[in-house]
């Protein structure tokens, strides 16, 4: 059996939705964050097999996820960092008490 | 090349901005220093600007101009024609005088300067840009900063006020950037240039679409009737030298837009609107100066006041020919200089009182005579004393708009009297009669005499003279002897008249 | 011989540079102020004194200008005019203004604002020259409105008084009422003439191409500017209270001289008037009416200042008679001579004052014995003005008579002999309720020879200035006002009428006043309600008053509020209404971030469905066809 490009995005799939599910479902905030770090490498292997399946295969998907990497890369710095000020400032870390901007 | 003097003229306080960026807050000689440095060394160009500009030849001169996103035809294009030249100078008068005004600013004095000047690059960018979008962005760059300037340093209800004014000015931008939006494609120029938006054949119908959308837009800012209740609260909620600032050069901004773009760019538009606009200013003198009439508050008096006289600057505008325009821009210049002078003066005598309620103070001539005196001067300049710089302009102004509209204009010289009415009725409960005390200081051993008061409060310090007699003395130049403002003026204004089919 | 232009110009420049450098230098020098402005003025009377002196050799006009503001056009221009009437008038001006600051020396010892008080009069002086030289209608106005300052200034010189800050501001917008007219009139001037300059506009309308009702509608705006200064019906409310100011400029600017210029500019501008058969019938019934309303007036007032005030309104009324029946010189003989009699009567009453402490003649008394200079004086005013022979008033009032007549004015000519004997009424009643009868005023004296003898060279005037009307002087005043004017005559009839008439108020009046104070306020209770309606002026203040509470600030609060609740509400009514908008939308909103994420997953996921479904044709060609809005689109 030969992997087909379905096999690659299937898996995608499942990766993507866990990711989803994990960030609307998680309380604690670093969790959340874990969860998007599936969703983007749920892309980042959609990107990748895409390029890898191409009627002349070439290294555009690759760069791209490359490019998602490091986005994802500050990304997550920039969250973490957001959820260490507000722990310093609130010690809580649980998404639902960070409602500040409602008030 | 040539030294770029017109980019000199705005760089001076954005560089005084930087230079106070790197201060530190505490070094608050050094900070409004550098302010006053910078504001005088501008002011000085603009009056070599006044005296080099050659009235004779005309049109657009100090040109400077770069491409600059050539792709959408803005380029950086400075110039000055006559009108620019005055309004420059002016504004350079108003933010000296301004600084002085602010010498005793006392909370975040740092921020305060920084703020006022960047005002001051946005308002001089404005008046020497010759491409619509330069115009845009300086615009802007002088409109943001108001918010801020009242919000923090503001009296009474300044937030409610701040962000009135700030909307309504918002607004106001909108429709210009609409208005200019469509300009640029009507024109097909791919340009942002006035001159070349000029020489374009614009559709009659478009004209006459556009016109209201852009002298509307203008109109806020200067205080067109219904849009004007922004300038009373604003006004009297803003520092002393944002009101100057504001009444004395934003507003003249607001009818500089008027003129430069709808009226020149739209004679269609404006040959059928303008009528409309004469009837909108009668509204604009008559009730202004009931309004302020029936004020308590200084701030709130000379605030109404503005929007009577602004209605006499916009009633010269819809003439249409070259007296009445001409003398709406010198009512613009001597209106700027004598608002700028008497919301200094509402901040002196603030200053002194701590009350800005007329019912509150009195006989204040005996014990701050000099600041009394120029307070009649400026109430006088106002009520168009001859000799005075409101006369010659309400003049022009009134001498060209009869030719229009004669019965319109007999209505607007009922303003006169209504303002003569209320600025002696101001100046008699303030300065003159019973001495009243506000603050429980004792007095009443003060003679009445040429300048030896004895008062619990001093009159003028050196400071506050300086500013005031800088601005009385421009206020006495176009009294006395306008014929070199007219002519500046009318170098400019002819070729907008003739486009208008009125001379 | 200097040129006569720069002659001309020195004039009014003299007192404008006293002024200047007063403010410059005479801060807290008081005697300074005084030390410049007298001198300036002396040199001002002498110059004008040589000027007339040179129209009286040799009659002509001198014109000079240059340009001061172009308008289009039209060019505005600061020029002079020198005529025999603006020469003439320079003397008058300078001639009261010299003895008026001579007098002020002693009048104002010790004032604390001494130097302000001579810095103004010199300015007053320059405005006024400068009203009388102009030679065209925006300079004219501009320095029409810089007396009107001077005025306002000086009235509300002690203007830690009340009254007189309130009376200064009355009288510049009651004037500026006037103005209006007469600004508007100089607008339509620059529409129909095309030039602001006197000769140019009356050439052009002499020329008869502007059409009558027009002439006559920009002659009575004109007029209307008259009427303001000039204290006519129905503006004529500022004047009696405008006697707040210091009693000196009474004198010089609310008798002689700002008050006349209402007449002057009639005069001046006589060309153009002489247009307009209506206008002129208006100004003589208007002058004639006044003169008649304001001596009635004047005969119930018992402050002697006011009287006088009222005097002036009515003996200007008779001067704009004089001119709206045709009788130019004699309208400028009456002004000439009034400045005279009318400046000694404010300085003496001045004088009384001074010594009485006291404006209302009820309390005065007996001042005959101990003020025999002023008494003098005075009883030689009060008879020139009641018109007596030989005095000056006689004469210039005989003509106006004779002119009212000639001219065929039958009701006018009654009104005016009636304004005859009620002027000696009034007159004499003053000089015998202040001067005669019980004294009471313990501590009065004569005042210093600083102020009487100003008094006495205006009493030699006010007596004999008339010879230049008489026939005994060759053509006089008349010659060089009007060349082609003839030799006066004495008219023996009106003489005899006139001199009757006064004489018989004269006898009235000391029947009825020449006696005790109880008398007099029997009289006055007989009179009843005459007397009131006359003490209260006709309640013409009142009215106005009233006028104005009901009718200006009714509309001036109506304004506030529109601007307050309506302008202002719509505005807060949008703000408020995206307020509300926005308060809406916000429950809509937990706060909660992974609910948001939620709501974006499923309408990504919702987007995604609809996506597919199109794709796999479950929409048909609806979606994927030509378009909703396409032509084919609606049919299926």
């Amino acid at each position: 059996m030969t992997l087909t490009l379905t096999h690659y995005l299937v898996l995608a799939a499942l990766l993507f939705c866990l990711g989803v599910y994990g960030a609307i479902t998680r309380k604690n905030a670093i969790g959340i964050l874990m969860a998007l770090e599936l969703v983007f490498n749920a892309v980042n292997l959609t990107l990748v097999a895409a390029g890898r399946f191409r009627p002349q295969p070439d290294a555009v998907g690759q760069l791209f996820a490359l490019f998602v990497i490091a986005a994802a890369a500050a990304e997550s710095i920039l969250g973490l960092a957001i959820i260490l000020a507000i722990y310093r400032r609130r010690v809580v870390v649980n998404a639902d008490e960070m409602d500040l901007m409602k008030n | 090349m040539r030294f770029p003097f017109l980019t000199a003229i705005y760089c001076l306080p954005l560089l005084a901005v930087l230079i106070i960026f790197c201060f530190p807050a505490r070094c608050r000689v050094a900070i409004r220093m550098v302010a006053l440095v910078s504001s005088v060394a501008a002011l000085a160009m603009t009056v070599l600007l006044f005296f080099w500009y050659d009235r004779v030849a005309g049109g657009l001169q100090f040109v400077e101009k770069v491409p600059w996103v050539s792709t959408l035809g803005i380029s950086y294009f400075v110039g000055v024609n006559g009108i620019n030249v005055i309004l420059l100078l002016l504004t350079g008068i108003i933010i000296t005088a301004g600084v002085l005004a602010s010498w005793e600013v006392a909370h975040r004095q740092k921020e305060f300067f920084i703020l006022l000047l960047t005002l001051t690059t946005g308002v001089f960018g404005v008046f020497m840009s010759w491409n619509l979008f330069l115009f845009f962005l300086f615009y802007e760059v002088a409109v943001l900063p108001m918010y801020l300037l009242i919000g923090i340093w503001g009296t009474g209800r300044k937030e409610y006020a701040a962000m009135k004014l700030t909307l309504y000015l918002m607004a106001g931008s909108a429709l210009i950037l609409a208005g200019i939006l469509g300009l640029y494609f009507a024109a097909g120029q791919r340009s942002f240039d006035l001159d070349l938006l000029e020489k374009a054949a614009y559709d009659p119908v478009f004209q006459r679409v556009f016109f209201p959308i852009l002298f509307v837009g203008f109109g806020i800012l200067a205080a067109l009737w219904p849009f004007h209740t922004w300038s009373p609260d604003g006004h009297a909620s803003a520092p002393t030298a944002v009101s100057m600032l504001h009444a004395g050069v934003l507003m003249k901004l607001g009818a500089y837009g008027c003129l430069l773009v709808p009226m020149t760019l739209l004679p269609d538009g404006a040959r059928f609107w303008l009528p409309m606009v004469a009837l909108l200013s009668v509204v604009n003198i008559v009730y202004g100066s009931l309004g302020a009439t029936a004020q308590k508050d200084l701030k709130y008096i000379v605030a109404y006041s503005s929007v009577s006289h602004m209605g006499i600057v916009m009633l010269g505008l819809s003439s249409m020919n070259g007296t009445g325009i001409g003398g709406a821009v010198l009512q613009m210049f001597s209106h700027g200089i004598m608002t700028g002078l008497f919301f200094a003066l509402v901040g002196m005598i603030y200053g002194r009182t701590h009350t800005r309620m007329v019912d509150e103070q009195g006989g204040l001539a005996s014990r701050i005579p000099v600041l009394a005196a120029f307070f009649v001067l400026t109430g006088l300049t106002s009520l168009g004393l001859p000799g005075l710089s409101g006369f010659p302009a309400e003049l022009a102004v009134f001498i060209g708009a009869f030719r229009a509209y004669p019965v319109v204009t007999v209505v607007c010289t009922t303003g006169i009297v209504i303002t003569a009415f209320y600025v002696l009725r101001l100046l008699q409960r303030l300065f003159f009669g019973v001495r009243r005390n506000t603050n429980g200081a004792a007095f009443g051993d003060a003679k009445s005499a040429f300048g030896d008061a004895k008062s619990a409060f001093g009159d003028a310090n050196t400071v506050e003279f300086i500013a005031l007699a800088l601005l009385m003395l421009f206020i006495l130049a176009v009294g006395l002897y306008p014929m070199p403002f007219v002519r500046v003026i009318g170098s400019a204004v002819a070729p907008i008249a003739a486009r208008l089919g009125g001379m | 011989m200097a040129d006569p232009v720069v002659l001309a110009l020195a004039v009014p420049l003299c007192p404008l540079a006293a002024f200047a450098l007063t403010w410059l230098l005479a801060r807290g020098r008081p005697a300074a102020g005084a030390a410049l402005s007298l001198p300036a003025i002396a040199l001002s009377f002498v110059l004008s004194a040589v000027m007339l002196w040179g129209q009286v050799q040799a009659p002509g006009a001198i014109q000079a200008d240059i340009p001061w503001m172009p308008a289009g056009r039209l060019s505005i221009s600061m020029g002079i005019l020198l005529n025999p009437l603006s020469a003439l008038m320079m003397v008058i001006v300078t001639g009261v203004s010299l003895l008026v600051q001579i007098y002020s020396l002693g009048y104002m010892r010790g004032d604390p604002g001494f130097a302000r008080f001579f810095s103004y009069l010199s300015l007053f002086s320059f405005s006024m020259l400068t009203l009388v030289l102009a030679d065209n209608f925006i300079l004219l106005y501009m320095a029409w409105e810089l007396v009107g300052l001077c005025s306002y200034l000086l009235i509300g010189f002690w203007y830690e008084k009340p009254e007189a800050a309130r009376a200064a501001k009355k009288a510049f917008v009651v004037t500026r009422v006037g103005d209006l007219g007469f600004l508007v009139g100089i607008l339509m001037l620059s529409l129909l003439a095309g030039t602001f300059d006197f000769a140019g506009v009356a050439r052009f309308i002499g020329a008869g191409s502007v059409p009558q009702g027009q002439v006559t509608l920009v002659v009575l705006l004109l007029f209307c500017g008259a009427v303001g200064k000039s204290g006519q019906f129905p503006l004529h409310v500022w004047l009696p209270d405008a006697m707040e100011g210091p009693t000196p400029v009474s004198a010089l600017i609310h008798s002689a001289t700002m008050v006349a210029a209402g007449v002057f500019m009639v005069a001046r501008l006589y060309g153009i008037f002489q247009e307009s058969a209506d206008a002129l019938r208006v100004v003589a019934g208007l002058g004639a009416f006044t003169a008649v309303f304001a001596a009635a007036i004047a005969l119930a007032q018992d402050d002697i200042k006011r009287i006088l005030a009222y005097s002036t309104i009515s003996q200007l009324g008779y001067m704009m008679l004089a001119l709206g029946v045709g009788g130019y010189g004699a309208g400028l003989f009456h002004l000439t001579t009034h400045a005279a009699f009318k400046t000694l009567l404010f300085l003496g009453a001045g004088s009384v004052i001074h010594a009485a402490g006291t404006n209302d003649i009820r309390q005065m008394g007996g001042l005959a014995r101990r003020m025999p200079v002023t008494t003098v004086t005075f009883a030689v005013a009060v008879l020139a003005i009641a018109g007596i022979f030989p005095l000056s008033g006689f004469w210039s009032k005989d003509e106006i008579l004779e002119a009212v007549r000639a001219g065929g004015h039958p009701v006018l000519y009654m009104v005016a002999l009636g304004t005859v004997f009620l002027t000696a009424v009034y007159m004499s009643r003053l000089f015998f309720m202040a001067f005669t009868g019980a004294s009471r005023g313990e501590g009065a004296h004569e005042s210093p020879a600083i102020m009487t003898v100003p008094l006495l060279i205006l009493a030699v005037l006010a007596a004999g200035l008339g010879m230049l009307g008489s026939p005994w002087v060759g053509r006089g005043i008349h010659g060089l006002l009007d060349p082609a004017a003839p030799r006066p005559v004495l008219n023996m009839g009106i003489l005899v009428l006139s001199n009757g008439l006064a004489a018989a108020g004269i006898l009235l009046a000391l029947v009825l006043f020449g006696g005790r104070a109880g008398a007099r306020a029997a009289h006055a209770r007989k009179a009843g309600p005459l007397y009131s309606l006359l003490a209260n002026k006709f309640y013409i203040d009142e009215l106005y008053l009233l006028l104005i509470r009901a009718l200006f600030f009714s509309l001036t609060t109506a304004v506030a509020w529109f601007d307050r609740h309506i302008v202002d509400g719509t505005v807060n009514l949008v703000g408020g209404a995206s307020k509300m908008g926005g308060a809406l939308l916000r429950r809509t909103l937990s706060g909660k971030i992974q609910g948001y994420a939620l709501i974006i997953t499923c309408g990504a996921l919702a987007a995604l469905a609809i996506l597919l479904a199109a794709g796999l044709g479950l929409f048909g060609a609806w979606l994927t066809g030509p378009g909703i809005l396409g032509p084919g689109g609606a049919g299926r």
